[in-house]
């Protein structure tokens, strides 16, 4: 086992793991931060997308030991401060960019990658971007809108 | 003008705060007190003689609680068909048993014969490599026809061979069909392969058993789409709990598809275990456990003959089908490739002579059962593939030939000669409402343009049409089902006049808890936050049937309707004892209760709090209380219907084709959510498109799964689709709901795969290509250009 800190969405946290526990399982299992789900055992799905120093991962892709000293973000921590909704989390509502529900933790935060790294993407990029998130509901089409709504109202 | 509230209005959906907050409660995000760990051990042959399970090793393994294999459970039951269909000749089919654990015998790459019940997930997988399961490799049984066969080699020993049913529908009319298919002028004929699908919902299936000593009671919360079916089929069939000893708990679910409407047996194996340890059993798959373990779609390997006259007129459609039932008969299996299927075969038509075929086989793969569509896409990718086939042959144009064979608007209600009865719909309008939006013609120039880029472009057009909304229960039960398939609701009315509505129909994704409130809010003209939704839980809930085959609102809806019907005719009562008037005398509209003619009047507020204040109240007339309980059971299927337009692009050196523009006007009658409407249309057209062109469901000759990761099952990725575009304004209201909905769960992966594939043919025709099956990998349509040069 292995002695582990983080920072994760603002808060200082600590675990001890085992070498094998994912950065995911971690989050899950020992944080209760159960937003970030497991889709898939082959890094093909995207539903466990989180942040790590401000880059967007599959949490399933990293051990939590190689998360030590990281600065991770979570869906949890993707409300504004009041707990309402943020920009792009409201824009997938305005725009029906979800229905299940189950990938949309992992859609917001490739999404919120995407927005701060390109501010003012096209369909082409938005769609490159979104490759390694599976979604089954929604056939994509309104979630390309919420990106595009939410990058416009970035802008 | 668009409404903001209520019936008609694109309300925004409620649950997506709590989704998009990762607030949301899927079942392996419940955590309890003292739980224990649940692994399957599962088998990696296809087809096995179970000679000895050794389980000492594993048993003495660190914080290994409890092993279980088949022989613990011997004594229970079966998990049965749902449906017993008969053959030809009028014997039953045949129903092997389903038990919890394989006994005797693998049947499947991944048929569970042993769990364990661990204090942690790790420990569990760990006891379960130490097990020494000596299972004896028999020849795997994969080919249909090859099972059909050989009947020495059998997936059940106990029954004669792999058969499960021989179905001809209807019977009666196969001799007629037959003379008036070979006395036709004109017969296209079309062999298809509807290929293999794996749901694949983006939450894997997961179960937590509970048993409360003190009591005697179980719980389940379980990735259900019908919890209370889940309940009836453990409780009676499986385990043989006293039903009110059980409760079944289906929290969030993360999509369905059909894969959740099914009860499997890790549900009754956590419950079991539970039991035996006094300690939550909680079990989530693995997405490699789901590819294998999930009951899969389609698998349907057909030939279609569409007899016509010289001018095009329908004469007759004959189908002979095989369709895999896999290893076991899970819960809809024998209803699908039946029912669900064969009484679709006359499309939109009016085609006067169809007899259907359909033998259902046993193999050594994963059961098989309703997904997404269950049964009608497979019936309308014949349909509509062999219709243009014969467009080309007779040399029509195929939008001609189908409007030239349309059931008109005054030929409702039809009957079809496969024993449907189709209530409304006007198939021309949605044809022009499809030209308008897709701009068919514009197609020679954008097809112009890119043969400019080296590229052929091919157009491709689908008329469907769908039975859902299941169904009325005594048809039902005529047809073999061992349920009804009514729904229900109870309407709870608060002091202060807020509700809380408890429904049947479970929503994992289709936005009841917004569309339902809306309904209720508009009939009595009160906010929609002051209806709430409650569903997915039996001990809240009434018994209803759950939510699958695009039957929510349909059925379901309609129990809300019904139920809130009761609620207003108590409230009137009470509000004529209210404003001293007589019963007849008062109308009610916007949340106000009033005397015709008058301006007396008094709030929904306090004639509800006059229900549970009964200071002033007619006690003797009525009760006290405000909560009323609908079960509705429909006169008819509803029939959506729609016409559907894809264009592509195949590039000819490399056989990939590019989806340009996809086009769908469907007619689902009223509409409550617009916006929820279309984005089921988007969805169900996205899993079309990628049957069409991406998925694949693949088992090699030893019964090896091939495709069981995403790795290597292609599911559809947002850079592989389109937008969409989608009009629901035909509308012919369904005639025997109260709120007139046919229902649109469904529609899109009906009608898509074969306006793709009709696409694709287009493209290629000029070279002579007539048929690509699905999907029209780049390596299929590659081939097929090649083999046409």
């Amino acid at each position: 086992m292995s002695s582990i800190t983080m920072t994760v969405n603002g808060k200082t946290v600590s675990g001890e793991v085992e070498g094998r526990t994912l950065l995911s399982q971690f989050l899950r299992d020992d944080l209760k931060l159960t937003g970030t789900h497991i889709g898939c055992d082959t890094s093909q799905c995207g539903s466990c997308t989180v942040h790590v120093n401000g880059n967007a991962i599959k949490g399933c892709t990293m051990l939590a030991v190689e998360a030590d000293g990281a600065d991770v973000r979570t869906i949890e921590g993707m409300a504004n401060d009041d707990g309402s909704l943020g920009i792009i989390q409201a824009a997938f509502q305005e725009h029906h960019g979800l229905q299940c529900g189950f990938c949309t933790p992992g859609m917001v935060m490739a999404a919120a990658d995407l927005l701060e790294h390109n501010a003012n993407p096209s369909e082409v990029e938005i769609r490159k971007h979104l490759s390694g998130n599976i979604c089954r509901c929604t056939g994509y089409h309104n979630i390309i809108k919420s990106i595009q709504a939410a990058a416009a109202q970035l802008g | 003008m668009p409404k903001d509230s209520g019936i008609g209005a694109s309300s925004k959906r409620r649950e997506d705060v709590r989704y998009l907050t990762g607030r949301g409660q899927y079942t392996d995000d419940i955590n309890s007190h003292n739980q224990t760990y649940a692994y399957f051990v599962r088998s990696d042959v296809a087809h096995g003689k179970i000679n000895s399970i050794d389980t000492s090793e594993a048993e003495g393994m660190p914080g290994v609680l409890a092993i279980f294999t088949g022989d613990d459970f011997t004594e229970v039951g079966g998990n049965p068909a749902g449906w017993l269909i008969n053959n030809r000749d009028g014997t039953p089919m045949k129903e092997p048993k389903r038990p919890v654990l394989a006994h005797g015998k693998v049947r499947h790459v991944g048929d569970a014969y042993a769990a364990v019940i661990a204090e942690t997930y790790e420990q569990a997988v760990d006891a379960a490599e130490v097990i020494d399961a000596d299972i004896e490799e028999l020849p795997a049984i994969i080919d249909m026809a090859d099972a059909l066969a050989n009947s020495d080699n059998r997936v059940h020993d106990e029954i004669d061979d792999n058969l499960c049913f021989d179905w001809g529908w209807i019977e009666d009319n196969r001799e007629t069909v037959d003379q008036a298919i070979k006395n036709a002028p004109h017969v296209t004929t079309l062999e298809l392969i509807n290929n293999r699908l794996v749901p694949n919902a983006m939450e894997a299936r997961a179960s937590i058993g509970d048993y409360d000593p003190g009591t005697g009671d179980y719980k389940l919360t379980t990735t259900s789409q019908n919890p209370h079916l889940t309940k009836l089929l453990i409780a009676v069939f499986v385990m043989g709990i006293p039903e009110h000893k059980l409760t079944v708990i289906a929290p969030d679910v993360g999509g369905g598809f059909g894969s959740k409407i099914y009860h499997y047996g890790e549900e009754a194996l956590v419950l079991a275990a539970a039991k035996k340890l006094g300690r939550p059993v909680k079990w989530a798959a693995t997405r490699s456990e789901a590819f294998v373990s999930d009951a899969h779609g389609r698998d349907h390997v057909t030939k279609i003959e569409l007899a016509t006259e010289l001018d095009g007129t329908f004469i007759a459609i004959r189908t002979d089908t095989l369709a895999n039932v896999g290893a076991y008969l899970s819960n809809f299996s024998t209803a699908t490739p039946t029912f669900l299927h064969g009484t679709l075969m006359a499309g939109n038509y009016t085609v006067p002579n169809v007899y259907v075929n359909v033998k259902t086989v046993f193999t050594n793969t994963a059961p098989v059962d309703a997904y997404r569509g269950a049964g009608r896409p497979e019936a309308s990718f014949s349909i509509e593939r062999v219709v243009d086939k014969c467009a080309r042959e007779l040399g029509i144009d195929a939008v001609e030939l189908r409007r030239k064979n349309f059931i008109q608007p005054d030929q409702f209600p039809y009957t079809t000669p496969v024993a449907l009865v189709y209530d409304t719909g006007d198939y021309d309008a949605t044809m022009d409402k499809l030209h308008e939006i897709a701009d068919i013609a514009g197609f020679e120039a954008r097809k112009a343009e890119s043969s400019a880029r080296g590229k052929r472009r091919g157009l491709g057009i689908a008329h469907y049409i769908e039975a859902c909304g299941i169904a009325p229960s005594n048809l039902v039960g005529q047809l073999g089902s061992r349920v009804g398939l009514y729904d229900a609701a109870t309407v709870r009315v608060s002091p202060t006049g807020t509700i809380s509505v408890m429904v049947g129909a479970h929503s994992h994704g289709q936005g009841h808890e917004t569309s339902f409130a809306q309904v209720v809010a508009d009939m009595l003209g009160i906010p929609e936050e002051n209806v709430d939704i409650v569903h997915g839980d039996t001990s809240k809930i009434p018994f209803g049937m759950g939510t699958y085959g695009s039957r929510s609102l349909a059925v379901c809806g309609s129990a809300v309707v019904k139920a809130t019907d009761k609620v207003v005719a108590k409230a009137k009562k009470i509000a004529a004892h209210l404003l001293e008037a007589g019963e007849g005398d008062i109308e009610f509209s916007d949340g106000q209760f009033s005397v015709a003619g008058t301006d007396k009047s008094i709030a929904w507020g306090d004639v509800t709090l006059a229900a549970y204040i009964p200071h002033n109240y007619p006690l003797e007339e009525i009760e006290p209380g405000l909560e009323e309980t609908a079960f509705y059971d429909p006169a008819n299927f509803t029939y959506p219907s729609g016409a559907y337009c894809c264009e592509v692009e195949v590039d000819e050196d490399t056989g990939k084709v590019d989806v340009m523009s996809f086009a769908a006007a469907d007619d689902f009658g009223n509409v409550i959510n617009p916006m929820i409407v279309e984005g089921q249309v988007h969805g169900g057209v996205a899993q079309g498109i990628g049957q069409a062109l991406l998925e694949n469901c693949v088992y090699d000759s030893e019964g090896q799964l091939l495709s069981g990761s995403y790795m290597d099952y292609a599911m559809p990725r947002a850079d592989d689709l389109p937008n969409y575009t989608v009009d629901h304004s035909c509308v012919t209201p369904c005639t025997h709901n109260p709120l007139g909905v046919k229902g649109c769960g469904e529609a899109g992966a009906i009608g898509s795969p074969p306006a793709v594939i009709n696409a694709v043919v287009d493209a290629l025709s000029d070279l002579g290509v007539t048929h690509i099956d699905m999907p029209a990998s780049p390596a299929r349509v590659w081939a097929a250009i090649q083999a046409a040069k």
